[in-house]
């Protein structure tokens, strides 16, 4: 099957020529399989967001293409590629417009349906009756909420709804940036499960970046390391099923020359 | 204040309310200090006044609305691929508006239209008395009532966003240089309108006109703001409407007392400063207050 994502040899330098020069990725190569799950990790500054940024559009790299569903994507504009690319920060501020209802922010998030309504065109009934539906189905009663300013929600709360309004219109790729890492870890829980449950039963292809060893071995089917602007690891199939998290630390230490340092990262489940 | 005073000053208060819509627009929920409506503001002025002279008052109002969007495009060009800051922006477009200003006028400061008919002394002749009353009213209501309908598309929502949280516009896949230039385009129409519907009204048209505008209808907008609270587009754009209505009256009351209209600038700059100090002056006596209370209660 063709590959749906293809990073080919990206390159990317911030601030070149200056003393704040910055090689934030390094000729980056991988390819996702349509319905592929990775998970990323990697110590703070391996550029694992970097690539996220690439592939989303937040900036152009210096070299190499970015092909998605064997379309080229690497100069298109981000809110061009959003229709196709879907995204999740930590900061569940970012998701969302504070001062407009639910109800709004997912009618913006609808827009990437894309040209069947025309832009003086209003949300209807039909458009509200399937925003409660899948409101719903978040189980988290925001259904009954609809005319709530979003800046009311709770931060779990505001999560989950960007992860609605992110595959409300199925993207092919959704790229999920620790999105769970600045909720308690109740709430964390709850929204990777909803995570989950929501990019299997829409079969969407996605790469998620996480400081939590043991769920980057076991959320979905592959497992990325990056260091230093390099993908070093690229863990899938029985290789992945064997593999333990004291495996995986020493593994990056032979990869990377260096023990894998990050405040943040959780060795324990 | 007599009852011809009065009514003066509602009739202004409604045509300067499109100025307080526009900058609803453009300041509260573009989140964009728009300094463009000075110039545009005369820019409208200048273009109805010109036709008003040549028989087309009508013709006048649509050329000011058609103008002033013009004005709102190049400051959002500016802003928007150019990479001027919005504030710059603004200033630059209002800058060399003065002199386009002084071209459409023909080179001149000032023009007299004390003979034309305009679309007020048309009103009159066909409403009676309070003809002028009911066709500012009328364009008031109607741009108040369009604009919270255009808040509500698609289009309109996507400017709101644009002005909360810029960057998730951009990943819902709207382009947000698209939207500020819509919307700073709208907002400079309304404020043009709002010159040339003016110019008509007072039969006299001035280069200067629009010095200060912005700081004017954001006043009246904040004033507004006072009395119908903040938050939600129908509330904003109550507030506007309230807001230019209540301005007006304080701005007449204060030029028939003894406060005399050769201190009227100065009477303005300290409304505008009470006005927009208001909510941080509230914030301060809200803090004594609990302070005290606190030191009290212990």
């Amino acid at each position: 099957m063709a590959d749906l994502l293809t990073v080919a040899g990206i390159s990317k330098t911030f601030a070149p020529g200056t003393v704040h020069q910055k090689k934030a990725l390094e000729e980056v190569a991988l390819s996702l399989a349509p319905g592929d799950f990775a998970a990323i990790i990697g110590s703070n500054g391996a550029g694992k967001s970097t690539l996220f940024g690439a592939v989303a559009g937040s900036f152009y790299p210096d070299r190499g293409r970015v092909l998605l569903d064997g379309e080229d994507i690497t100069f298109l504009p981000e809110h061009k590629r959003a229709r196709k690319i879907g995204r999740l920060f930590q900061d569940p501020l970012k998701g969302t417009a504070s001062h407009m209802t639910i109800e709004e922010n997912l009618a913006l998030a609808y827009l990437r349906a894309g040209g069947k309504s025309s832009p003086f065109s209003m949300v209807g009934k039909r458009d509200r009756d399937y925003f409660r539906e899948r409101l719903a189905a978040l189980g988290l009663g925001l259904e009954d909420r609809m005319k709530a300013p979003v800046g009311l929600l709770s931060g779990g709360q505001r999560q989950a709804l960007t992860l609605l309004m992110a595959t409300l219109v199925t993207p092919k790729l959704l790229l999920l940036d620790e999105h769970t890492a600045a909720l308690d870890p109740a709430t964390a829980e709850k929204v990777l499960d909803l995570t989950r449950r929501v990019v299997a039963e829409q079969g969407i292809t996605c790469m998620m970046i996480t400081h939590n060893i043991s769920s980057a071995l076991s959320l979905g089917n592959r497992t990325l390391m990056m260091d230093r602007g390099r993908l070093v690891l690229d863990l899938s199939g029985p290789q992945r099923e064997g593999m333990t998290v004291p495996r995986l630390l020493e593994l990056f230490k032979e990869k990377a020359a260096r023990e894998l340092d990050n405040d943040r990262i959780l060795m324990s489940p | 204040m007599s009852f011809t005073v009065l009514l003066g000053a509602v009739e202004q208060g409604f045509i300067y309310s499109l100025v307080a819509l526009g900058l609803f627009l453009s300041y509260r929920t573009l989140d964009v200090a728009d300094l463009t409506t000075d110039g545009s503001f005369t820019l409208g002025a200048a273009c109805s006044a010109v036709l008003t002279i040549q028989g087309q008052p009508a013709a006048g109002l649509l050329l000011a609305l058609a103008a002033g969007a013009l004005a709102g495009l190049i400051t959002a060009l500016l802003q928007t691929r150019l990479g001027v800051q919005p504030i710059l922006a603004g200033i630059v477009t209002m800058t060399g508006l003065y002199t386009v200003n002084l071209m459409v006028m023909g080179g001149r400061s000032n023009l007299n239209m004390l003979r034309e008919q305009n679309v007020f002394t048309a009103a009159e002749a066909a409403l009676g008395p309070m003809g002028k009353l009911l066709l500012a009213g009328m364009v008031a209501v109607v741009a108040a009532v369009l604009l919270a309908l255009f808040l509500r598309t698609r289009l309109g929502l996507s400017i709101r966003a644009t002005g909360d949280n810029r960057e998730m516009v951009a990943s819902s896949s709207i382009d947000p240089a698209l939207t500020t230039t819509v919307g700073l385009c709208a907002a400079n129409g309304l404020v043009a309108l709002s010159g040339g519907l003016l110019v008509q009204y007072q039969k006299f048209s001035d280069i200067s006109l629009g010095t200060g505008m912005v700081v004017i209808g954001l006043a009246s907008l904040i004033i507004g703001e006072v009395v119908t609270g903040r938050g939600g587009v129908a509330r904003g754009i109550l507030a506007a409407v309230l807001g230019s209505l209540i301005y007006r009256v304080i701005i007449a009351a204060a030029l028939v007392s003894d406060v005399g209209a050769q201190n009227f600038k100065l009477v303005s700059a300290v409304i505008v400063a009470a006005a927009i100090s208001w909510p941080a002056i509230r914030e301060k006596l809200r803090f004594h207050k609990l302070r005290r209370e606190v030191e009290k209660n212990g």
